[in-house]
């Protein structure tokens, strides 16, 4: 009873905060719509049975995606008053695209036959005695373990890439090299040199004299 | 109810009274408090001044960079945890295939380190 209508109260929020994504004109609301989406889609799975899988949608999605995406959001500079100025010429356009691309998940909507097979292992989500992430770690580390391989070399790809697409070496005279610093003897950096008396001041004289007249004019 | 989602029944009741605070602070404000809104009070107090530029500038791309690879690293976590839970029932087979997937990451986080992705000058 109270299963069923948190059920129905987390799919309304759900359904409505995912049209306000859509529909929101700050793109900035709308990530935090999506964020919204996201709780409530982690609820219906904690409904649904799938608690681990719930609290990885918080932790990853809320923690880590959804603050990517308002970087994102921040980082593209997008004009949106621009944006929307076609709105009423490309209007038929996109209504048209759109209502294929309906048709199109209609047809498939129709055509879906769910396999027979694949309503047995629904009904069995995970064993009795079982813990949910007990029953998913005593599956995919060994049973699925060239998976569980694969996915550590898509995270290794998407860590190339990101620093291959964004990082710029910054290799500048404003990095401090401490090890160095500490290494270096006088002799690497002192040299003395045996001047004869007053050598320095004759160079420095006909600066001087010509510098102080401007500074008592400036006065 | 199932007996597991029995756990979860605090949180729901937490999630209720929380939305009744939230609700009873903007409801109360709006039946309570003197309403007088005016254009005015949405212009941008800064110091006295207008502000020169739009709130929506450019970030640098290194905090895209740094977002990421929080990510990969949180999923990475995600994976831990289960593995740390059930690492009695898995055998050792579990447990190389748990060090085989750090030793690829160990790979990316010694690249971007001597990369200097890390650091910020």
């Amino acid at each position: 009873m109270i299963s069923a209508i948190a059920f129905y109260v987390f799919a309304a929020i759900l359904l409505a905060s995912a049209c306000m994504v859509i529909t929101a004109r700050n793109p900035v609301h709308s990530v935090l719509f999506l964020i919204l989406a996201f709780i409530n889609a982690a609820a219906l799975f904690v409904l649904a049975g799938a608690e681990f899988l719930a609290m990885v949608l918080v932790i990853v999605y809320v923690g880590a995606v959804a603050v990517l995406f308002l970087f994102v959001v921040m980082m593209l500079d997008v004009d949106f008053a621009a944006l929307r100025e076609g709105f009423q010429r490309y209007a038929p356009l996109g209504l048209t695209i759109g209502f294929i691309l309906m048709v199109e998940i209609g047809l498939t909507a129709v055509n879906w036959t769910i396999a027979p097979a694949a309503h047995l292992a629904a009904l069995v989500p995970t064993p009795e005695h079982l813990a949910n992430t007990n029953a998913i770690g005593n599956l995919i580390y060994t049973r699925y373990m060239f998976a569980f391989e694969l996915v550590a070399l898509l995270l290794l790809v998407a860590m190339v890439g990101a620093i291959v697409l964004t990082h710029t070496d910054r290799r500048g005279p404003r990095r401090q090299n401490i090890h160095s610093q500490h290494d270096r003897t006088i002799a690497q950096t002192l040299t003395m040199v045996n001047m004869k008396l007053g050598d320095g001041s004759r160079q420095i004289t006909p600066a001087a004299t010509k510098a102080e007249p401007d500074k008592e004019t400036a006065q | 109810m199932q007996p597991s989602l029995m756990n979860y029944f605090p949180i729901l009741v937490f999630l209720g009274i929380a939305g009744l605070i939230g609700a009873a602070f903007v409801i109360g404000s709006l039946l309570v408090a003197r309403q007088n809104p005016y254009g005015e009070k949405l212009s941008a107090y800064e110091c006295g001044f207008e502000p020169f530029g739009d709130a929506r500038r450019k970030f640098d791309v290194r905090y895209y960079l740094v977002a990421i690879l929080f990510i990969i690293f949180d999923v990475e976590v995600a994976f831990l945890f289960p593995w740390a839970v059930s690492l009695s029932h898995i055998g050792m087979l579990g447990f190389w295939s748990m060090m085989g997937f750090l030793a690829i990451l160990v790979v990316g986080f010694i690249y971007e380190w001597r990369k200097g992705a890390l650091d910020w000058e």
